[in-house]
This record gives C-alpha cells, structure tokens and sequence, in this order.
C-alpha cells in the first residue's frame, strides 16, 4: 500500500514537473520583452541592463527556470506588470477561492440532481420518465452554458428579481449571503455535469444490475431500494468518480465562461483580463494554478482507487 | 373434532413442497417453459437435466420470483408449500426468498458483489433477516462458515471475494444461501464453474447441509450421474418440455423415453460425465416444432408426433411425454 502511494506520488511530481516546464515555456515564447514593459516607453542602457540582472534574464535558462519553479514553490510568483501587485495575493489568495467555490458548488448540484435522476431513469428503464430525464439531459448537454447564464440572469434577475446577477460573496464570510449569490453561476455550470452523470450513472447502473451479484442480492432477499442504492450504486461509483475527475479540465473551463457571464472575481476572469492585457505572468500563474489542481484531483482520484473497487488493492 | 385435525395435520405433512402443474412461461411472447408438471415431496431432492437451452435455469429463476420483473408471463399452477407463486406480489416474494427460499449460482465469483467483504455478505441475512444483535451475527456468520468447510473463517470474514478460490467461493454461498435456514435450496449448476475435482465435493456438501437442515433442494445439471448420486428424482427436459420423469433410478435405470436414452448413450460411449447431445441442435424459441419439441430430432418421430403435444403419462415414480416409449 505505501509502495502504491509513493509511486502514484512520484508519478504526480513528474507530471508537475512537465506542466511546469510547459508553463515556462509558455513566458519565454511570449512576445515582447518584459524589462521592456516594466521600463516604459523612455529608459537608459544601464538602467535596461541592470533591471535584466536583476530580474535574471541574463542567466542561462536552466538556471532561469530553476529560480522560478523555486519561487512558485515558495509563493513568490512575481508582480503584475502593470499594478505591480504580487501575483500571488492576487491569482491564488483573492481569485482561486472564488472559482473553487464555484466549481464546488456546481459539482455539488450536479451530484445531487443528476444522481437521483440517473438512479431514477435506470429503475423505470424505457418508461416516459426515463425518456425525459434522457431529453433533458440531452438538452442540458447541448445548451451552452453561457447561453444559460444569461438566461437564467435575464429570467430570475432581472424579470423576478429573485437572485443577484452578479458578485462574489465569500460563504465563509457570510454563508446565506454567498450561497445566495452563487445560486445562479452555479446553476448554470452545473448543467452540463448534471447532464452527464444523469447519462453515466444511468448507463452504469442498469449494467450493474444485470451482473449476477445482483441476482444473487435479490435472492438472498434483499429489497429493490437495496439492491440499486446498496450493491448498484457502490459498483457505479468507480466509472463516476473517474469520468467526475477527468471532467474537471471542462469543469475549470466552463467556470471561465460563467464567471466572465456573472462577473466573479475568479481565476477564469483573471486569466481573461491577463490576455487581454497581456499580463504573462498571470497567465501562467493561472495555467499552473489550474494544472496543478487538475493533477491534484486526479492524484486522489488515483488513490481512491483500491477503495472504490476492492480488487485494484495493491498486496 | 380430533378427527378432523389429525387428517388436516396428515395432509400438511404430506403436501408437497414444490408442485408444478401445467406450468407454462413466456418471454417476450415466444414460449420458454411449455406445460411443466412435476412435484417435489418435503425433504427430497430434485434435479432437472437437460441440455443447454432447455429451460432448466428459467425454471430456478421462476421459483425464485427473479423472472416477473423482466417482462415474463406466467400462466399454470406453482405451488411452494401449498403457496400460488403465480399470483405472489413483489412484497410476499421479498418475504420468501432468502427467509424460505435460497438460491446457489452458477459462478459463485460473479454472484458475489466485488465490492463487499464475506462478512458483509453474510450480515444481510444474519441480521437484517433473523434480526441478531452483531455479536451473535458474527458468531452465526463463523459457524456457518466452518459447516461449509472454510477453514481460518475469522479471516475469510474480512476477505474480499476475489480473494478466495472458486471452490471457496462456491462454500460461502452455500453458506449465505443456507443462512436462514431456507425450505427450498435451488442449486443453479453449481459445480460448472469448478475445477472436476472439487464438483463432487461441492455437491456432497450442499447434500448434507440440505439434508441437516431438513430442506429440500433442486439441483440443475448437465451431469447424470451427479444428478443419480444427489437426488431421488430426475426431471429431464427438452426445449422447455418434460420429455420423461419420476424416481432417479427408475428414470435412468429403465428409461424409455427416446432423448433419455440418447443423453445416456452419449455419457457412456464418451465415458465422462459430461452430458453431450444427440445429433442435431434444439430449435430456437420462435420456431418451436408445435408437437413434441424433440420430434424433429427423434429418431422414432412419426406424423403424430409432430402433429400432437404428447400428455405426460404414467406414475408418480415414472412420467413420459412420447407416443412411441421405448
């Protein structure tokens, strides 16, 4: 088992290491110099040459990428060209907490809709209900989701005034406050996950169901409600859990777009605004943030493993 | 008064615990089970033999009440203890099985769930069934698994599944199936997913658990000469039909149906037990022959047997459906 655990950790510093070096790369073939920026459009030969020493442009990029990786390690991640604010306040302590917010809260609907209703549609197979839950879900998978969003603003913002169409309240701070803002954005992103775990538990289940093992529950009395909730759904939950953790890149996607429609202060809308203003140290403090998380996710989902499915365990 | 009750306490010990009687079944309209009819005495054991195809697992299923949800249609008589099964809702069916009626599968590495422990297993009906506290549960749960044969049972207990050996396997679900001490055991081919030299083992062993608990059971097999040793009587089928039943050895010993003499000559020209079919294949079930559904195969087949359903004939000790015995 802790053999198991170190070569699944292993495996990750690797994989961070790649992300690393792509997002390095990332700044150096950015276009445009950035002692050039930070100077302004009027500056000296020295005052040029004594800001690329000390921003260690003259080292070798080896070395470059060393002060780097060392710097994102320690929270130092530079400033903005233009505010001159750390990064790191700005993108990992102000902006990511609002997109995992976000995304928590979307995935949190998602799960608590879609795996009722993908439960539901696999129970009644082939009945009216069933082929309703599939349109919808359908449908929920076609909508984009930032067609949604504006939707949903334009119908319970603006026409019932019941939801705030915009802002970011912390729920940590205030809890009924933020989640009463963040109703909409999450409902709108929440969409196309609750789609798709409408579609996989569905098609999971009623697989499930057909394994002998469930026959043999049936036979040894247990009742229906069992049967699916019990011997069912803990077989669903390794393809689930899998799928939910390799969807988290369309999960983070998606929030850009949402956050952009409702005007949170996240990630998303930071890195939107970092292009814009071609701020390339905000981007890649974004890609990494964002990669990091992805791989983090994943790592657990890794380690999850021997528990979701009891014959993975390592001996 | 005295009279009265002696007799009707005389006919409840001999009702029969399985009854059969004309016991027809439909999936998706085409014809699986075509007029079964046999009975089985309290205490007995029962195989029902056949090729693959023949209905033989359909028939466990059915007694099961594992079938009516799938879009099945019944229609005859199933009596389990003096009990209509056909008319059985889904609230009566959950109080029986496992309570009074347990099952043993074919693979017994695929009927038990991966995800949960041997213990967890047996808790069900240990607990949940006969309502004991967890100590007793663990206690029962050991003691079963030792009558099974499972040696190092405080082990098993926290073994997964896929860490046992097929044969094992097979043990704890004769274990859990047996748990609630149920009237009827129905054992669906539960050696053919194990290796030939445990299958006797497996057999003997669900035997004597059946045979101290006072139970009955019927077994599905492909193999006579296990069905011979396990059971007093033989159901053999054909394409959803009894073709010739009654005592095992009357059935085997003077068979005079034509397709058990052919199941017989064929066990023995291969001497093995395995049980090979006559020439020809069985027909499928949306082009059933509308007489005898062997006829086609038969080789003492005349008009009328492709013409007329033979009736099954005969004894309690020995029924034939043929127009030409043997």
């Amino acid at each position: 088992m802790l053999l198991f655990v170190g070569r699944k950790l292993a495996q990750t510093i690797f994989i961070l290491l790649m992300v690393s070096i792509v997002s390095f790369t990332l700044l150096k073939l950015a276009p445009g110099d950035p002692v050039q920026m930070a100077l302004g459009s009027e500056y000296s030969q020295e005052a040029y040459a004594s800001l690329t020493h000390e921003m260690g442009l003259d080292q070798s990029l080896v070395v470059q990428y060393g002060h780097w990786l060392w710097g994102f390690i320690t929270g130092d991640w530079g400033r903005s060209y233009v505010g001159r604010t750390p990064i790191f306040q700005y993108a990992f302590v102000e902006a990511l907490p609002v997109t995992l917010t976000l995304a928590a809260s979307a995935l949190f609907l998602a799960i608590l809709i879609g795996v009722p209703l993908g439960v539901l549609s696999a129970a009644r197979q082939d009945t009216i209900l069933d082929a309703g839950t599939a349109a919808l879900s359908l449908t929920g998978t076609a909508f984009p989701s930032f067609y949604l969003g504006i939707l949903l603003i334009w119908i319970f913002g603006v026409h019932f005034g019941l939801f705030p169409t915009m802002g970011f309240v912390a729920p940590w701070q205030d809890f009924l406050d933020g989640v009463y803002h963040m109703t909409l954005p999450a409902l709108t992103l929440s969409t196309y996950f609750m789609a798709m775990i409408v579609r996989l538990v569905r098609a999971n289940l009623i697989e499930a169901l057909q394994q002998p093992y469930v026959a043999a529950a049936r036979a040894r009395g247990e009742s229906e409600r069992r049967v699916i909730w019990l011997h069912g759904m803990r077989n669903v939950l390794m393809p689930l859990v899998t799928v939910l953790g390799l969807q988290l890149g369309a999960l983070l996607q998606g929030a850009v777009l949402t956050e952009t429609v409702f005007s949170l202060p996240g990630v998303g809308q930071m890195i939107t605004n970092a292009v814009l203003n071609r701020e390339y140290l905000v981007v890649q403090a974004g890609v990494m943030m964002t990669g990091c998380l992805f791989i983090f996710v994943n790592l657990l989902v890794d380690l999850a493993y021997p528990w979701l499915d009891p014959r993975l365990k390592p001996r | 008064m005295s009279l009265q009750m002696s007799s009707s306490a005389v006919q409840a010990t001999s009702r029969p615990l399985v009854e059969l009687e004309d016991f027809s079944l439909w999936r998706q309209n085409r014809s699986v089970l075509d007029g079964l009819s046999f009975t089985l005495p309290k205490g007995q054991n029962l195989a029902l033999v056949g090729e693959s195809g023949a209905g033989k697992s359909t028939i466990g299923l059915a007694l099961m009440g594992l079938l009516q949800s799938q879009g099945v249609k019944m229609a005859g008589r199933a009596r389990f203890d003096g009990q209509d099964l056909v008319s059985l809702n889904a609230r009566a069916w959950n109080g029986l099985r496992g309570r009074r009626l347990g099952m043993i599968f074919q693979d017994a590495g695929a009927a038990l769930d991966p995800c949960f422990t041997i213990g967890h297993h047996l808790a069900f009906p240990l607990r949940r069934l006969l309502g004991l506290s967890s100590r007793q549960a663990t206690e029962r749960a050991l003691a079963l698994l030792e009558s099974v044969g499972i040696n190092d049972a405080k082990a098993r207990l926290k073994a997964y599944p896929h860490e046992l050996s097929g044969g094992m396997q097979q043990r704890v679900m004769i274990g859990i199936a047996l748990a609630c001490e149920p009237d009827l055991l129905i054992a669906d081919e539960p050696t053919s997913a194990l290796d030939v030299t445990i299958q006797a083992q497996i057999v003997r062993l669900i035997q004597d658990r059946v045979r101290m608990q006072g139970a009955s059971c019927i077994f599905v097999l492909h193999d006579l000469a296990l069905a011979s040793q396990a059971c007093e009587r033989i159901v053999v089928l054909y394409a959803g039909q009894v073709m010739e039943a009654g005592l095992a050895e009357v059935v085997l010993g003077r068979s005079r149906h034509p397709y058990t003499q052919a199941l017989k000559s064929c066990v023995i020209e291969l001497d093995t037990a395995a049980l090979e079919p006559p020439p020809g294949a069985a027909p499928s079930l949306d082009r059933m022959p509308s007489g005898c559904r062997f006829a086609p195969r038969c080789p003492r087949a005349s008009e009328r047997c492709t013409a007329e359903k033979p009736p099954l004939q005969g004894t309690e000790a020995h029924q034939i459906a043929c127009w030409h015995p043997g």
